[in-house]
């Protein structure tokens, strides 16, 4: 079956927008002009936040990477920095995302499956040994404990002898996300929130050039959102954390620096540069107009745009390959920060050292052979791409206003109201993608009865929990214990009293006090989630 | 075939938190006229055949994503026969490796649909081993 069969005569993107056959001047006028288009690095910084952008220095290539124990993960980070990475993004373990330690009964059989286990600072010490944290930054991908793998982070890199007040990194920590879909949360809506910004108002104070939230679009996308309404929901969200740091008494310019976003980069290449193009210009004029920002640094909307996650495929694997490329293409014509691809081979398995160097050398292409680096924004005066950024932009600001007239994101995620929205339409989607009405190659059209080539699993060994167990008995049984019991106890005085909890689980990080722990403390006072079911 | 509904449980098991699938094909069951019942996330092996037991289903469904679903389905094996469940269609979706197929159907799983299965394809499985059981 060829897709042009049952394709309609009029065309829309994912976001509900017609695409015309053809654009000329006139659409650029009629969908507003050029206004918003300006110059690089200027407000509203629609073409890029840096005014030479890739020129001076590429994108930071980061891909997701982490797996059994520390050791293990350590290893990893090595060849991967031998092999031009630029910087580290960190995939934890499930128990570790959920605030459980590796000997926890509800950890048995997840201990090092999908990310590296982490227990307690030692654990921490051993993953980023012999890296240089000034020359490659790193991104933690954690989100209901981020407070405590922050304090982690923080707490080994002053150990090493580095001025927290100059380290860079970033944590994900956007936890209204989780509700909506990754689903690491622990805490209720409410704590949950606090807590994030208790990391950033932490920051803000005590290492001020670390990006403490990365909001995510990507994983809204993941769950069914359309990619105008990846920003929309990931802006709402942003403004959300933005809120609480103002009733704290913060000025914006104090903190709306740091935070960044992390978006995802499948679907329709146009439609998602217009998307970033929009994105940056909206959300400089929210930080500006709504929230009076001085320093421009403020309305910077800096992004990983990342993954591609939901666009790969399990049927022909190495078909990701190419759509990777692709992924890639949109991230650099669209002006990210950070890029991190999602593996060939991801649909299946946590990435060979093979696929991630692939990804890489994708990477790299781009870079040093497809002459991506040496002009800003090449798409901009685009007729096509500059309606279409309009357009965008316009959707997005549709897309919040519903959000604010249905009691605010926050209200929505607590009732589960987005989450029931966007996964309807992944349901859809799915549908669609059943029947051949949205094409996918070698899903739903130029399917091939070859037998499939089988990707080469990642070994999980039961073994390595056994492994992890015995590390944090040792540990357990080398740390000042009276301390571990003082530094919880502070924790948990500091939560009932509704203070910043962050420098009493700094503290106790550095009593090596463990994840779950910590964790355990919180809960004493905030409870758990209890997730609300929708359809 | 009967006029009482096919009640499924779908369950989440474990820690992993891409309920994606799991909430598409509760709702294609749910058109499908079946009644659903989605435990959310998170479950253990005995929340999840408590659920069942409780529900009175006649399909346990699960859905994993991150690769537990050997030990999972392991520890769960034991409490379908403590909860009197062992006569219920089990059925496991997501991603699942073909490499697996063997050891879960061992284990007493009676179909597994992989990413990428069609809708039809699971209710048409679910109404015709209803159709036996009745």
């Amino acid at each position: 079956m060829s897709p042009k069969e049952i394709k309609p005569k009029e065309i829309k993107n994912e976001s509900g927008i017609e695409v015309k056959a053809l654009y000329t001047e006139a659409d650029v006028e009629a969908s507003g002009g050029v206004d918003m288009v300006g110059l690089p690095g200027e407000y509203p910084f629609t073409r890029g936040i840096h005014r030479e952008m890739y020129r001076k220095r590429p994108w930071t290539m980061r891909q997701y990477t982490g797996f059994a124990n520390a050791k293990d993960t350590n290893e990893r980070f090595h060849y991967l920095i031998e092999n031009g990475q630029t910087g580290l993004n960190v995939a934890f373990d499930l128990p570790t995302q959920t605030g459980l330690d590796t000997d926890d009964p509800l950890a048995e059989g997840e201990v090092g499956r999908v990310g590296m286990a982490v227990d307690t600072l030692r654990d921490f010490e051993i993953a980023f040994d012999g890296i240089d944290l000034e020359k490659i930054t790193v991104s933690l991908t954690i989100n209901g404990s981020a407070a405590i793998l922050i304090a982690m982070y923080l707490a080994m890199a002053e150990k090493r002898g580095y001025d927290v007040a100059k380290l860079r990194g970033t944590a994900q920590n956007d936890i209204l996300k989780e509700f909506i879909g990754r689903g690491t949360w622990i805490f209720p809506v409410e704590p949950s929130i606090k807590l994030v910004g208790d990391t950033i108002e932490y920051c803000a104070k005590h290492a001020p050039k670390y990006s403490p939230v990365s909001v995510c679009g990507y994983h809204i996308r993941e769950s069914g959102a359309t990619p105008e309404q990846e920003m929309a929901y990931a802006f709402c969200i942003a403004k959300a954390y933005a809120d609480d740091m103002l009733k704290r008494g913060l000025h914006i310019d104090e903190f709306a620096g740091r935070l960044s976003y992390n978006f995802n980069i499948f679907g329709n290449l146009f439609e998602q540069v217009a998307k970033f193009r929009a994105g940056r210009g909206l959300w400089a004029k929210i930080i500006k107009e709504d929230y009076g920002a001085k320093d421009p640094k403020s309305m910077w909307m800096r992004m990983i745009a990342a993954g591609g996650g939901g666009g790969l495929t399990i049927e022909q694997p190495e078909n990701n390959i190419v759509r990777g490329a692709y992924y890639a293409l949109i991230s650099a014509l669209s002006g990210a920060q950070t890029m991190a691809l999602c593996c060939f081979d991801e649909a299946y398995t946590i990435p060979s050292e093979y696929a991630q160097r692939i990804s890489l050398r994708t990477m790299q292409m781009l870079i040093e052979e497809m002459g991506m680096c040496e002009t800003v924004d090449p798409l901009a005066g685009s007729y096509y791409v500059e309606t279409m950024t309009n357009k965008m932009r316009q959707k997005m600001e549709e897309t919040m206003a519903e959000v604010e007239a249905e009691g605010g994101i926050v209200k929505m995620v607590s009732e589960g109201t987005i989450q029931a929205k966007v996964s309807a339409q992944a349901y859809g989607m799915q549908k669609d993608l059943q029947s051949g009405a949205f094409p996918k190659v070698g899903v739903n059209c130029y399917k091939t009865d070859e037998e499939e080539n089988e990707v080469e699993f990642h070994p999980y060994d039961n073994r390595d929990a056994d492994q992890q167990i015995e590390n944090l008995n040792k540990v357990k049984a080398e740390r000042d214990q009276a301390e571990v019991d003082r530094t919880l106890d502070q924790v948990k005085a500091d939560a009932e009293a509704g203070h910043n909890v962050m420098p009493a689980i700094v503290a106790a990080v550095k009593a090596y006090a463990t994840v779950g722990e910590i964790t355990s403390k919180l809960v004493e006072v905030y409870g758990y989630y209890q997730e609300p079911i929708k359809f | 075939m009967s006029e009482n509904k096919i009640r499924v449980l779908m369950g989440k098991p474990g820690l992993d938190g891409h309920d994606h699938g799991a909430k598409v094909v509760v709702r294609a069951m749910m058109d499908a006229g079946f009644d659903v019942i989605y435990t959310g996330l998170r479950k253990t092996p005995r929340q999840i055949a408590e659920a069942a037991a409780k529900e009175n289903v006649d399909v346990i469904g699960l859905s994993s994503m991150a690769g537990s679903h050997i030990p999972f389905c392991k520890s769960l094996k034991p409490l379908l026969k403590e909860y009197n469940l062992e006569d219920k269609l089990w059925i496991i979706g997501g991603n699942v490796p073909s490499k697996d197929h063997e050891t879960l159907k061992k284990m007493g799983l009676d179909a597994i649909f992989p990413t990428g299965s069609h809708f039809d394809d699971i209710i048409d499985y679910i109404k015709s081993r209803y159709r036996q059981l009745v």
